[in-house]
């Protein structure tokens, strides 16, 4: 059976630095899968690079079996790649409802019409309006995003990945910059996500990895060190050293 | 008066939409001999209304609008003056899909580019247009200007007599269509995606949008509604001159519409009339140093009131409203 998502010798370089060195990763249907990493390890040039903001040197990405290394990022989402970013990249001046309906009304085709009014549009206000009660913030819907606390937009960035139901969704720090008792509520909406539906997530917080994730791979100096079950990696030595040893010693 | 545009919008008609077109008509009947005045602000408002859109929705930065205005312009007075097509509607039309497809081609590369290049690449096609229309003297008329524009009667009805009334009420009816026009637009879920691609174009791309695509769109369109104002000035005036193209009369115009708001419709409508008023009276009353007048006005409304005219009715009435 093809990954979800895959890569095959994937570099990249920036003249002599290379950022990722011919890396192999395999995203299985369904995986809860996660990529950690010491700073500075390549894992948002990674993620960049699976969703088209960055061209690779060499090497490919597959989704579902599918070369899709030539693709720019907006035909990659229309075939099922969905991304977070790690800082909230919202729609600043928009209502919450908007920054979700956007993505909705792109997913279903409506987004290009020029006459019928955006607010007549029910079906994608009604989705996006669920995407944000399924989040736990339908409250929010009429405030601009500005205005939400931090934790609140982060999952705003989350319902506006789901919006585009995507086949393969990419987290890159999901709870980065979040109170640790905000972090719960978005693991929980983390926790209720379709189970077909394929999540790679980058995250700084080793608590909230090793609950949500049931594989792990470890990236270091943009290659990959290993790869494994929690267990396996919270108890291989080499991870201890190069990563979890700096912190939970 | 900024009202939100995209899904969270109320996209009815509010009372106040009605108010330009009743002070419009109001004054046509009440100031007959300022008709020529206005006309040409009409032509401005659809010029600037035009400009409104790919800057103050999409977010394209841009000093080289008046290409689009000019070459409408042009294109009108040229088939009246040299191929004898004096059908306005037939020019207008004409006007309009040159313009249209010149900012289709230009768009296409501009585009490609953000920020200063982008400044820098529509200032130059503006100095081209304008080097063009001065060297093809046999054609533009050159420095003198091309005399010689006759337009014929509206539908074959309604000639254009010498005080100006049926220019007029042929501006204001072209400029109703081009508002409703930009106003279905701004209000559907395309105009939605162009604040979208202005606020974060990198998130629009990761929601799949085709933001290249969009942008060329629109672009294409704004030129065409310039050209088409171009072509109602040169209607207007029975002549066009050099002054329609180049550098100044798109800086003038980005001038009228910070004055007037950004980003707001209604803006467009503001920035020249107060704009060109100001510039007919102080030209009159101080032909010296009228432009004085012209900046201290600017300089004021950039500094106390970043959203332009509307921005200070929008505070005033934000205050009344906490005091009652």
């Amino acid at each position: 059976m093809n990954a979800a998502l895959e890569t095959r010798a994937l570099c990249k370089r920036f003249g002599a630095l290379t950022v990722a060195e011919k890396i192999n990763f395999r995203l299985e249907p369904g995986a809860r899968h996660a990529l950690i990493g010491p700073n500075g390890a390549g894992k948002t040039t990674f993620v960049n690079l699976l969703t088209g903001r960055l061209a690779p040197s060499s090497g490919q990405v597959l989704l579902a079996g599918v070369d899709i290394t030539r693709l720019d990022a907006a035909r990659r989402v229309k075939r099922g790649l969905g991304r977070t970013f790690q800082i909230n990249t919202l729609f600043r001046n928009m209502s919450v409802l908007d920054n979700v309906a956007l993505g909705v009304a792109e997913r279903i085709g409506v987004a290009g019409g020029f006459w019928r009014p955006a607010a007549r549009h029910a079906e994608v206000r009604d989705e996006a309006m669920a995407l944000l009660a399924s989040v736990g913030i339908a409250d929010e819907a009429a405030r601009e995003v500005n205005g939400l606390p931090y934790g609140k937009q982060r999952l705003v960035e989350i319902a506006i990945a789901l919006g585009l139901k995507p086949k393969v969704l990419l987290l890159d720090e999901p709870a980065a910059g979040v109170p640790s008792l905000e972090s719960e509520r978005i693991l929980e909406a983390l926790a209720q996500l379709p189970t077909e539906m394929a999540i790679l997530i980058i995250e700084h917080d080793m608590d909230l990895v090793f609950r949500f994730a049931a594989r792990i791979t470890v990236l270091v100096q943009g290659e990959v060190l290993c790869e494994g079950t929690p267990a396996e990696i919270g108890a291989d030595p080499r991870v201890r050293e190069v990563y979890l040893g700096e912190r939970h010693v | 008066m900024k009202h939100p545009v995209g899904y969270s919008a109320k996209p009815g008609l509010r009372a106040t939409e009605y108010l330009p077109w009743v002070v419009a008509l109001a004054a046509f009947f009440v100031l007959p001999d300022y008709l020529a005045l206005g006309a040409r602000i009409l032509t401005y408002i659809l010029f600037a209304l035009s400009l409104d859109l790919i800057v103050g929705y999409a977010g394209i930065v841009t000093l080289g609008h008046a290409a689009f205005f000019g070459s409408g312009a042009y294109i009108a007075g040229v088939l009246s003056a040299k191929l004898g097509v004096n059908d306005p509607m037939l020019q207008l039309a004409a006007a309009g899909a040159g313009a249209g497809l010149l900012g289709l081609a230009t768009g296409a590369v501009i585009l490609r580019t953000r920020a200063l290049a982008q400044l820098m690449l529509t200032l130059a096609i503006a100095a081209l247009c304008l080097e063009v229309a001065n060297k093809a003297n046999s054609i533009t008329g050159g420095a003198d200007g091309l005399s010689g524009v006759t337009i014929a009667p509206i539908l074959g009805l309604f000639k254009f007599d010498l005080y100006g009334k049926t220019a007029y009420l042929w501006c204001l009816a072209s400029l109703l269509i081009g508002w409703w026009l930009v106003r279905r637009l701004v209000y559907s879920p395309f105009g939605a995606s162009l604040t979208g691609i202005r606020d974060n174009s990198v998130r629009m791309q990761a929601i799949g949008a085709p933001v290249y695509l969009r942008l060329l769109l629109v672009y294409t369109f704004s030129a065409l509604l310039a050209g088409v104002a171009g072509a109602l000035l040169t209607q207007a005036n029975q002549f066009v001159g050099l002054n329609v193209l180049g550098f100044e009369p798109s800086g003038e115009l980005l001038v009228m519409l910070i004055l007037g708001g950004v980003g707001r419709m209604y803006g467009a409508f503001v920035g020249p009339i107060v704009y060109l008023i100001a510039q007919d009276y102080l030209a009159k009353q101080f032909p010296e140093y009228w432009y004085f007048g012209i900046g201290l006005m600017l300089v004021l409304v950039v500094l106390f009131a970043r959203g332009g005219l509307l921005g200070i009715v929008d505070a005033a009435l934000a205050r009344l409203r906490r005091k009652a």
